[in-house]
């Protein structure tokens, strides 16, 4: 965190000094860790059997918080009778189907339960998991599973289910593969059991070092997993804290620029599941829960985009939503330029031919397309692939031969536009333009508005059906400035919402109706703008607030800060401990009150029950904090909503030196490969024709404080480039010993996609682990360089493989395997054969 | 917290101190050759003021006017040469700026100034035989000031960080001052009939086996931090410079009235001067290189 | 040390009079510093200092080597292994090793092996604006001046780069530009303490590394602070600059390390060379007189001729 964030860092050292204990788990000792009370170095895609030897810990020596985990999650939930687990099955889960690859989750639900919507999921593939992005699920009665004991001693119930699952991690398994020590991971294990429970809580903070594996999202599971069973989720001081990558990426997948999701998290439809929108709201609203009124929240969404001719007798414009049949997420993309089945794209602010996995094929594919329109603050390696770079270096490409046209669109930084962040803590902050842009410069808003304007005025006068979703918009910003620059405070206010009749901004979602009288671009960020007043410009310092500071900025949902807050008070509504205190009842009031919006509707009493008839949250019962759930619940257990696995599972990443030391199962079985001659897979340690021999050394790739991402914005100022002036990769003295590298010097690293150079540093900062009764070493890679900047240098991305979490389609790239050599790299089509000669020696996979 | 200076005693504890990846501490000097050549030069031209004087005071005015020519040569060189090596040499007056008695190189710029000042009249009074108001005005006081000049350089040089520099501040003037006498007098000799140089000839074989006695000094009083001087560039120079004053003052010695000889050996002081700066001048940028020199002697004075 | 051996006392504040302001300065806490270089960029952005890179330095994260004419903010960056005592025994040195093991006793768990006494220091390095300043001592031009302030300042219209001060400085601090020709250092951001700002660097710091005050205040502020970092068993916790006795008077920007000074490229005992000035001048004079005393010698016993 202090290399990536290290302003937010600032606030780690707060609670150091406030007695805080701080741990860091990290392959390698980052500036983390220097400051940290404890390292606790670990094989890089290792984490599940980590996190899972943490859960056995809790489990095995009764350190749950008993009150919360019973009535909190869904742990006295009893699960269908059907349902197999990993330890019956080698490692697989009841319902793999082999063909599609994919799991038949109809064994997962909880006993007596009818699962919908399993037809269509079938035909969709695995589109319904991951448009549910795991945020609601399955359809309960009044929040109720059918099936329960309070007693957590049903063999069937999710308490002994979840028991039965981890009791394998052991101390000893997470030694034996993690690498880590025993007595650290009980120092780890005990520290945080000890501070965890009423009176005190713990918190995790993770970055991309967890989402980017195979098994990504499942990381983040099993910390939710600790986390709820030691009470510390809508706690002060608990819960699990993503640290965003970049300064509006939360914003990015909020307001969605991903193609399988609507604004607020609403499922892009799908061609056949969703013919209409009472199919799609059927398929997608829960009952219970706020997610019970996915139907003010759509025909909001419908009525923001297009406006008065949206209205009840045509769906609301529904039929003008783009249909889902497919992933066209980012890597199927890029593959799909490779199989030139993609004519154009657009690059905003976007660099892969350095910053995505297998950056090689990227570049590739983009030699593939027609046209390309690149808008960045530089001329990013990705808009200068055509002239320069690995492969023309290397004769692969030939810029005469390819076809691409490339239009590079200078951007306006965010100094030179108004607008906001949503980043970590789903804080909204606005920015404010400060100096017009230089030149042709422009900002997004404005590039995207005038496209539009162009676009339509090219249509104007259209018969096409088609050609109305694009007419029909809402298309009528105020404009300001010499540019005509649209009021990025006027969008803000749409996606905040309005009353339609009295044109007034909402106050939040609760009042979003179905009826049409309402519009909201997004509704989780409803209230954002509440009293026509742009709240995420709000700058109150600390040292004027209450400790929660609701008064800076603001946060999605109602400035809500600590979601399921609720969770901070017992089944009575009073506070787990004084000391803790966050949220409670205020039985005079009626209403609930305390530090923070409550996340809760404000007058539902403890002790309320639902009636028959209730829905959506109003029915679930006054003592069920998790309102975003179908039950109410915290899930330890996840019926649906995930591809790969109600519980997580310990799988090797894809391409690993060893053999998965829990089950027979190697890797994830559903995470998604795509094995083609540029994208070839190294052999793993299962491998039944490679040698994965040759690729011995597990690689990483991350940050550092003084580049960002790609390089775009870093490696093109003097300032930054000066600090990390060249690429390099960091190693133990004993790798170092044994490959014959010298520090300082030069050093090839090689998988079977590519070779890269890079600069030698000898450090102890990497150690070499011990795991399942040998050495492994391992090779750290910032990935922050390409081949344009005032500091150039290979990309680390070239080496790491397409291969990606079946859930969100995240790529491994923190973990593969690699081999590495003192010197320079070969050049010109002397690099290719390099390459190649390795894949022939492994063996690596290059078709399916 | 008195710093005594290294003695006999070793200065840098057993073993290498430690440093930050073997950086220097403090910074090399940033003067170029204009320095030691001018510290040759300045030395120079302040022992030929008194020596000039006193051959005019004793009668001997082929020995003075040559003495003052080469003062004159040496306080017209002299600026020249520090102006160039400044960063911005337009700037140069701004030396005068102020006089700051914490600042051996403001106090030096008014002694050249002085120096200037008084020896370039006196000089042109003597040797053109004119205005000897001006010369009975100013050649006494040029005598007096002269030394001024020939030893304030090594204070300039002594007041530095530099270990080598810094812990030689008690023998420093006297090697500079001992050089410039040999300087003076041996360019004097070469310049001055034989009959009449004989003044000089004796200044220039005393200056010279003062100077390595001084030499010898600073460098056994260094100890630990004379590493420079043992070795690379600065080592070399410095026994260049012992050899060819050695030889220089034993031929002008022995050579007597013998022109030839006697003119090889002034030739010899005077080069040897001259290394002796080069040494000194360069040792400093040895001395700031190695870390150790720095660390060490305080390390050390901080264990006792 | 004997009164006549100190320096004399500055001229700040008698100099300014009644325009003199509380002295401030810095107290740089390495022990909070996460090595992020923000002290490093923010400097150079406010203060348009140029760029200057060798290339990778192979020193740990520290490819800015040193301060230098471009360079007046430096985080140095130590890997070091440090030899850490058994349970029970008098506090060790490693910072982490500590603070963990303290945990760890609280909660009756054995110690293991895994704590091998790595550790990582960072520290960022700056202009000391030393109460006895060589460089301000050995400026021939009045170029280096102290403000009103108590900093120390180079008066870039007046300096004419003759680099006294560069070896003067017995920290390395300053030195001068190639293409420009005069000395540069930081200037404790003059111009912001104008405004009544404070330094970019000490604004920029995320953790607070750097603090920025009145000196007297800062100075109870790091006594406190390595006190309570004792208590907490980092022994090694130590200030450096902080005792008026010390060879330079004392500094205006004092440091708390955690190891020695020599392991950041500190000099452990620094002394301002105008303090060995009069000894200097001394032997100068005696040189001088055996000078004149040489020449009339060469005239004795002998005639003109």
């Amino acid at each position: 965190m202090a290399e990536c964030h290290p302003v937010g860092f600032q606030w780690v050292m707060e609670a150091k000094e406030r007695g805080a204990k701080i741990i860091h788990v990290d392959p390698r000792f980052t500036r983390t860790s220097a400051v940290a009370d404890l390292h606790v170095p670990l094989r890089a895609g290792t984490d599940i059997a980590f996190l899972g030897g943490i859960v056995n810990y809790i489990l095995t020596n009764g350190r749950e918080f008993r009150e919360y985990v019973k009535h909190y999650t869904n742990a006295a939930t009893i699960v269908s009778g059907e349902f197999a687990d990993t330890e019956d099955l080698g490692g697989l889960f009841s319902g793999w189907d082999p063909e599609s690859n994919s799991y038949d989750i109809e064994t997962w639900q909880y006993a007596g339960m009818d699962v919908f919507a399993s037809g269509g999921k079938r035909e969709e593939g695995a589109i319904f998991g991951e448009s549910a992005h795991g945020s609601q699920g399955g359809k309960l009665e009044h929040g109720n599973p059918p099936e329960m004991d309070m007693d957590l001693e049903h063999p069937r119930c999710v308490f002994q289910l979840l028991k039965r699952h981890f009791s394998r991690y052991t101390p000893e398994k997470v030694e034996e593969i993690c690498g880590v020590p025993k007595a650290t991971f009980l120092e780890v294990a005990e520290s945080l059991c000890s501070n965890s429970g009423r009176e005190r809580t713990s918190a995790f903070c993770y970055a991309v070092g967890w989402t980017q594996h195979t098994v990504g999202v499942q990381y983040i599971r099993t910390a939710a997993i600790i986390q709820l069973l030691l009470g510390n989720i809508g706690r002060p001081g608990g819960g699990i804290m993503a640290l965003r990558g970049h300064a509006s990426i939360q914003g990015s997948t909020d307001i969605p620029t991903l193609y399988n999701i609507l604004p607020g998290y609403i499922p892009m439809p799908h061609p056949h599941a969703h013919q209409t929108l009472d199919d799609f709201l059927e398929m997608n609203s829960a009952e219970t829960g706020f997610w019970g009124h996915m139907d003010a929240y759509t025909i909001s969404l419908l009525k923001a985009w297009w406006g008065e001719t949206a209205t009840a007798d045509n769906d609301w414009c529904f039929d003008y939503l783009p249909r889902i049949n497919g992933s066209h997420s980012a890597y199927q993309s890029a593959l799909d330029m490779l199989d030139g089945d993609l004519e154009g794209y657009f690059l905003l602010g976007e660099n892969p031919a350095v910053g995505s996995s297998n950056s090689r094929l990227h570049r590739l594919g983009l030699a593939n397309l027609d046209w390309l329109v690149v808008r960045d603050l530089q001329e990013i390696e990705s808009a200068a692939f055509w002239r320069e770079g690995p492969e023309i270096e290397s004769g692969e490409l030939v810029t005469s031969e390819i076809g691409t046209e490339v239009f590079f669109l200078p951007a306006a930084s965010h100094v030179e536009k108004d607008g906001s962040f949503t980043n970590t803590q789903r804080l909204l902050q606005w920015h404010h333009k400060a100096v017009e842009p230089p030149g042709d410069c422009r900002s997004e808003l404005w590039f995207m508005y005038h496209l539009g304007k162009r676009i339509r005025a090219k249509l104007a006068g259209s018969t096409e059906q088609r050609d109305r979703s694009i007419l029909d918009l809402t298309w009528d910003y105020p404009t300001e400035g010499a540019h005509g620059d649209p009021s990025a405070e006027a969008v803000l206010r749409e996606i905040n919402g309005v009353d339609l009749a009295e044109d007034s901004a909402l106050s939040g979602y609760t009042e979003l109706k179905n009826d049409g009288s309402t519009a909201c671009g997004c509704w989780i960020y409803s209230g954002c703008y509440a009293d026509e007043v742009n709240q995420t410009a709000r700058r109150k310092p600390g040292s004027e607030q209450t400790w929660v500071a609701p008064e800076w900025a603001w946060a999605w949902p109602m400035n809500r800060r600590i979601i399921y807050n609720r969770a901070s008070a017992d089944l009575d509504g009073k506070p787990w401990s004084e000391r803790k205190r966050y949220v409670w009842w205020d039985a005079d009031a009626g209403k609930w009150t305390g530090e923070d919006v409550p996340d809760f509707v404000a007058d539902m009493a403890p002790d309320y029950v639902p009636d028959e008839d209730a829905e959506a949250e109003q029915a679930l019962r006054g003592d069920e904090p998790f309102v975003m759930q179908a039950d109410g619940r915290g899930w330890l257990f996840v019926p649906s909503g995930l591809t790969d696995g109600p519980f997580p599972t310990h799988y090797e990443p894809h391409e690993s030196p060893f053999l998965n030391g829990l089950y027979e199962q190697q890797a994830n079985p559903g995470r998604e490969q795509f094995a083609r001659p540029e994208n070839a897979y190294n052999p793993s340690a299962d491998s039944r024709d490679g040698d994965p021999g040759v690729f011995p050394f597990v690689v990483t790739s991350y940050r550092l404080t003084e580049h960002h991402t790609a390089g775009a914005m870093s490696r093109t100022v003097p300032h930054l480039s000066e600090l990390q002036p060249e690429m390099f990769c960091e190693v133990s003295p004993e790798l170092a010993a044994e490959r014959g590298l010298e520090h300082n010097g030069w050093a090839t690293i090689v998988t079977s996609r590519a070779a890269i150079e890079a600069r030698v540093l000898v450090t102890e900062r990497i150690k070499p682990l011990a795991v399942q009764g040998r050495t492994v070493h391992q090779v750290g890679l910032p990935y922050h360089w390409g081949f344009r900047g005032l500091s150039k240098g290979d990309a680390a991305n070239d080496l790491f493989s397409i291969a990606l979490d079946p859930n969100v389609h995240i790529q491994e790239a923190k973990a593969a395997s690699c081999d590495v050599v003192p010197g320079r790299r070969p050049r010109g089509a002397d690099l290719p054969a390099f390459v190649a000669s390795y894949r022939d020696r492994a063996g690596s996979k290059e078709s399916p | 917290m008195s710093d005594r200076g290294g003695g006999e005693q070793r200065m840098v504890p057993k073993g290498k101190p430690r440093s930050y990846y073997d950086q220097p501490v403090v910074k090399r000097p940033v003067w170029t050759w204009e320095i030691p050549c001018y510290f040759f030069v300045g030395g120079m031209a302040g022992a030929s003021a008194p020596l000039a004087w006193a051959a005019g005071a004793t009668g001997n005015e082929r020995l003075a006017k040559r003495a003052w020519g080469v003062g004159l040569a040496g306080v017209a060189v002299s600026p020249v040469l520090l102006i160039s090596d400044l960063g911005r040499p337009e700037r140069f007056l701004n030396m005068l700026r102020v006089f700051k008695i914490t600042s051996p190189m403001s106090v030096g710029t008014w002694i050249l100034t002085a120096n200037g000042t008084l020896i370039a009249p006196a000089a042109l009074a003597a040797i053109t035989r004119r205005a000897p108001r001006i010369f009975a005005a100013a050649a006494p006081l040029a005598a007096l000031a002269g030394p001024g000049l020939s030893t304030y350089t090594a204070v300039l040089v002594a007041n530095s960080a530099i270990p080598v520099w810094s812990e030689a501040r008690r023998t420093l003037p006297f090697l500079f001052a001992a050089g410039s006498a040999a300087s003076a007098g041996a360019a004097a000799t070469l310049l001055t009939p034989a009959a009449a140089a004989g003044p000089a000839r004796r200044l220039a074989i005393a200056g010279g086996i003062a100077e390595l006695f001084a030499a010898e000094t600073m460098e056994r009083k260094l100890g630990e931090a004379g590493g420079p001087y043992e070795s690379g560039t600065p080592g070399r120079l410095a026994k260049a410079a012992k050899a060819m004053t050695a030889v220089g003052a034993a031929t002008m010695a022995i050579g007597r009235r013998r022109r030839g000889a006697v003119r090889i050996g002034a030739a010899l002081l005077l080069a040897g001067a001259a290394c002796e700066r080069w040494a000194v001048y360069k040792a400093g940028f040895a001395s700031a290189a190695d870390p150790a020199y720095t660390v060490g002697p305080q390390r050390d004075r901080l264990e006792r | 040390m004997t009164a006549a051996a100190r320096h004399p006392a500055p001229a700040w504040p008698e100099s300014w009079g009644e325009e003199a302001e509380p002295r401030v300065g810095f107290f740089t806490d390495t022990s909070v510093c996460i090595g992020c270089k923000a002290c490093e960029v923010a400097c150079k952005e406010w203060n348009g200092v140029p760029d200057e890179s060798d290339g990778l330095s192979g020193n740990s994260y520290d490819n800015s080597l040193d301060l230098g004419a471009n360079r007046w903010r430096h985080v140095a960056f130590v890997e070091q292994r440090v030899e850490v005592g058994g349970v029970g025994s008098s506090a060790p040195d490693s910072w982490v090793e500590e603070a963990s093991r303290q945990q760890l006793v609280e909660q009756g768990l054995p110690i293991h092996d895994g704590a091998d006494g790595f550790r990582w220091l960072m520290s960022s390095d700056v202009c000391k604006h030393c109460t006895e300043a060589g460089c301000l001592d050995a400026c021939p031009t009045g170029s280096i001046f102290r403000t009103e302030h108590g900093t120390v300042v180079v008066q870039e219209d007046i300096c004419n780069g003759c680099g006294y001060c560069v070896t003067a400085c017995p920290f390395g601090v300053l030195d001068r530009r190639s293409d420009d020709g005069r000395v540069w250092k930081c200037t404790l951001c003059y111009d912001r303490l104008q405004d009544d700002m404070e330094p970019a660097c000490a604004q920029a710091c995320p953790t607070d590394s750097i603090q920025f005050g009145e000196l007297e205040v800062l100075r109870r502020r790091a006594a406190d602070r390595v006190e309570h970092l004792h208590e907490r068993g980092v022994a090694s916790a130590r200030l450096y600059g902080a005792d008026d006795d010390d060879g330079v008077g004392g500094f205006g920007a004092f440091f708390l390390l955690l190891d020695e000074p020599e392991t950041y490229g500190l000099p452990p005992d620094p002394v301002v060379p105008t303090r060995h000035l009069p000894e200097a001048f001394a032997a100068a004079a005696a040189a001088s007189a055996a000078l004149l005393a040489g020449v009339a010698a060469a005239f004795i016993g002998r005639s003109a001729r």
